[in-house]
C-alpha cells in the first residue's frame, strides 16, 4: 500500500462528510480513525476503490459517535443516515481546509498539528513524535485547536499569509521522528500551489525547493552544521535547485512580489554560486534591501549585515550592524563573524564563545563552540 | 517552546510556607499530591504536558577513572548546595506562558492548606534541529 497516496485521501474525504452534512470536527475524527484502521488493514487487504472505501468507512464511523452522542442527549439524529452521492468538488474542499486548519486565531502550534493531520493525512502519533511530545497531549492540542473554529463553516474565505506562514513552520521543523516534516511541508505546499493562482505560494515552494536541495550538504558527520562556506556544493540537488529557480523566475514574472519570493531569491543565488567567492552578493544585497522594505524584520537587517559584509568587506558589514538591535538572537554569532574577517581575532573569539552560550538549538551551540575553539588556537603563538 | 520547571530538595532559595512536608498532616499530604496531579491533567487537557518525573534524594556521583578500572564512586554529598527533586516538562508557546505555569504550580498547598511559594527553575531546552541560517 502507498501511504502518501493514502494521505493525500484524507482532505477530500473529510469535504465529503462535511458536504454530507457532518460537522468539521467529528468529520474530520471519523476519518482519522478510519485512516488509522486502513493503515492497519490495507497492506493484507487492500480495497479495490482506497476512496470510496475511506468514504464509507469514515461516514459509518461518524454516524455511530453522532447516534450515540444524539442518544446521549436524548435528540434526534441530526443528519440523514443515507445522503445522496453528489457530485465531489474535492480541490475546493482542500483548499478550504487549508484555511480552516491556519485560522489567525489559533496558536500556531495548534494549527501546524490541525493541518497536519486534516490536510497532511499524518496520524496524532506521527505528529507527537515528530514534535517530541506524547500523544495524549498532541490528542489534546487537536481537539482544542478543533474547539476553537468551532462553527466556522467550511466556506468561510481565510487567510493565505497565515496558511504560508505555518507550512514554512511545519518545513522549518525539518527531521525528528519518523515523518520528514520537510518533505511533508513541500507536499502541501506544491499541493496549495495547484489549488491556489498566488505568486507567493509558488515563492514559498520555490524556497522549500532551493533550501532543500542543499539540506544533505548542510550537517556534516554527526548531525555537526556545516556552515555554507564549507558545503560540498557537488551533494546539492542540481534538479530541485533547476525546478525552484524555474517556478521562482515564473512567480516574479508575475510583478507581485513578497517576502516568500525575495527570500527564495536570495536562496537561488546561493544555489547559483559555484563557491561563496563567487557569489553575486551585491544582488544578495539588493534583495535583502527588498525584503527590509517588504517586511521591516529586525532578522532581515541582521542578515544583510552579513551579505553587506561579503559584498563591500567585513568592516561594511560591521556598519550595517549599527542599527540592529543587540538583544536579536544570532547577533553576536554575526558580530564574530565580521570581526574575524576584519582581523580583529581576540574580540571574535570571546564573541563565539557568548554566541553559543545564547544559541536556541544543539548543532548551532555546537557549531559556534567550534568556532571560538578554532579562532582561540589560531590566537596561539 | 519547551521549558523544564525544575524542583529542588536543596539549593533554590527558601519558600515562603517552608514547614518540611514530613510535618505536615497526612490531609495536607494528600491535597498538595492532588493538586500536583489535576496540574499535570489540566496541562494535559490544554495540550502542553510532556513529561513529569520525581526523584530520590539518594544517590551518588560517578565518574571514569582509567582504562581497566572500575568508576569511582563518591557520595551523597550531604553538603552539596543543589538537590534535584524532580521536573515537569511543558511544550507551550511563549516565556510568559511558562511562567505563569510555574507560577501556579508554585501555589501547590502545603503546612495549613497554604501555598507553599516554592522557588522553582524554569529553563528553555535547547532543540535538536538548527532552522537554516544562511
Amino acid at each position: 500500500m502507498n501511504e502518501s497516496l493514502l494521505r493525500e485521501l484524507v482532505p477530500a474525504v473529510i469535504g465529503v462528510l462535511v458536504r454530507r452534512g457532518a460537522d468539521f470536527a467529528s468529520a474530520e475524527d471519523a476519518v482519522q480513525e478510519t485512516l488509522i484502521r486502513a493503515l492497519e488493514t490495507w497492506p493484507a487487504d487492500p480495497p479495490r476503490d482506497p476512496k470510496a472505501w475511506l468514504v464509507t468507512v469514515a461516514w459509518r464511523k461518524f454516524l455511530d459517535a453522532a447516534r450515540a452522542e444524539a442518544s446521549r442527549r436524548g435528540r434526534e439524529l441530526a443528519v440523514d443516515a443515507e445522503p445522496s452521492a453528489g457530485p465531489a468538488p474535492a480541490t475546493d474542499d482542500t483548499l478550504r481546509l487549508y484555511f480552516l486548519c491556519a485560522q489567525p486565531a489559533l496558536p500556531a502550534a495548534s494549527a501546524v498539528a490541525l493541518t497536519l493531520r486534516a490536510v497532511g493525512g499524518l496520524t496524532t502519533r506521527q505528529i507527537a513524535a515528530a514534535y517530541l511530545v506524547p500523544e495524549a497531549t498532541m490528542a489534546q492540542r487537536i481537539s482544542r485547536a478543533k474547539r476553537r473554529i468551532a462553527g466556522l463553516p467550511l466556506d468561510q474565505p481565510g487567510d493565505l499569509a497565515t496558511v504560508l506562514r505555518v507550512l514554512y513552520l511545519v518545513f522549518n521543523e525539518g527531521y525528528s521522528g519518523d515523518v520528514d516534516l520537510a518533505a511533508e511541508a513541500i507536499r502541501l505546499t506544491r499541493q496549495l500551489v495547484a489549488l491556489t493562482d498566488e505568486a507567493e505560494v509558488a515563492g514559498l515552494l520555490a524556497l522549500m525547493l532551493l533550501h532543500h536541495a542543499r539540506r544533505a550538504s548542510r550537517t556534516g558527520a554527526g548531525g555537526r552544521l556545516v556552515p555554507l562556506g564549507e558545503q560540498d556544493r557537488s551533494l546539492w540537488d542540481t534538479g530541485l535547485i533547476t525546478e525552484g529557480v524555474s517556478i521562482l523566475q515564473a512567480a516574479l514574472a508575475r510583478d507581485r512580489l513578497g517576502e516568500y519570493q525575495a527570500q527564495a531569491a536570495i536562496a537561488a543565488l546561493h544555489a547559483d554560486a559555484p563557491s561563496t567567492a563567487e557569489t553575486d552578493w551585491v544582488q544578495i544585497v539588493e534583495w535583502y534591501d527588498e525584503l527590509l522594505r517588504l517586511t521591516g524584520s529586525p532578522v532581515v537587517r541582521l542578515n544583510r549585515a552579513v551579505a553587506v559584509g561579503e559584498a563591500d568587506g567585513p568592516q561594511a558589514g560591521l556598519a550595517a550592524l549599527a542599527d540592529v538591535s543587540p538583544d536579536l538572537p544570532r547577533y553576536a554569532a554575526v558580530t564574530a563573524y565580521l570581526r574575524e574577517r576584519a582581523g580583529d581575532l581576540e574580540r571574535a573569539a570571546e564573541l563565539y564563545a557568548e554566541a553559543s552560550r545564547a544559541a536556541a538549538s544543539v548543532p548551532e551551540r555546537d557549531h559556534l563552540t567550534r568556532e571560538a575553539a578554532r579562532v582561540r588556537q589560531l590566537l596561539r603563538p | 517552546m519547551k521549558y523544564l520547571l525544575l524542583k529542588h530538595y536543596r539549593g533554590a532559595p527558601a519558600s515562603v510556607n517552608d514547614t518540611p512536608m514530613d510535618q505536615w498532616t497526612p490531609e495536607e499530604v494528600d491535597a498538595h499530591v492532588q493538586y500536583m496531579r489535576d496540574f499535570a491533567v489540566r496541562l494535559q487537557e490544554t495540550g502542553e504536558f510532556v513529561d513529569s518525573r520525581a526523584l530520590a534524594p539518594e544517590g551518588a556521583f560517578v565518574r571514569y577513572d582509567g582504562e581497566g578500572r572500575a568508576p569511582v564512586t563518591d557520595g551523597p554529598f550531604a553538603e552539596t548546595k543543589d538537590l534535584i527533586a524532580g521536573w515537569m516538562i511543558i511544550d507551550v508557546e511563549s516565556w510568559d506562558r511558562a511562567v505563569q505555569l510555574a507560577g501556579e504550580l508554585s501555589a501547590a498547598p502545603g503546612a495549613g492548606g497554604e501555598p507553599i511559594h516554592e522557588w522553582l527553575e524554569v529553563r528553555p531546552f535547547l532543540t535538536e534541529s538548527s532552522k537554516f541560517t544562511e
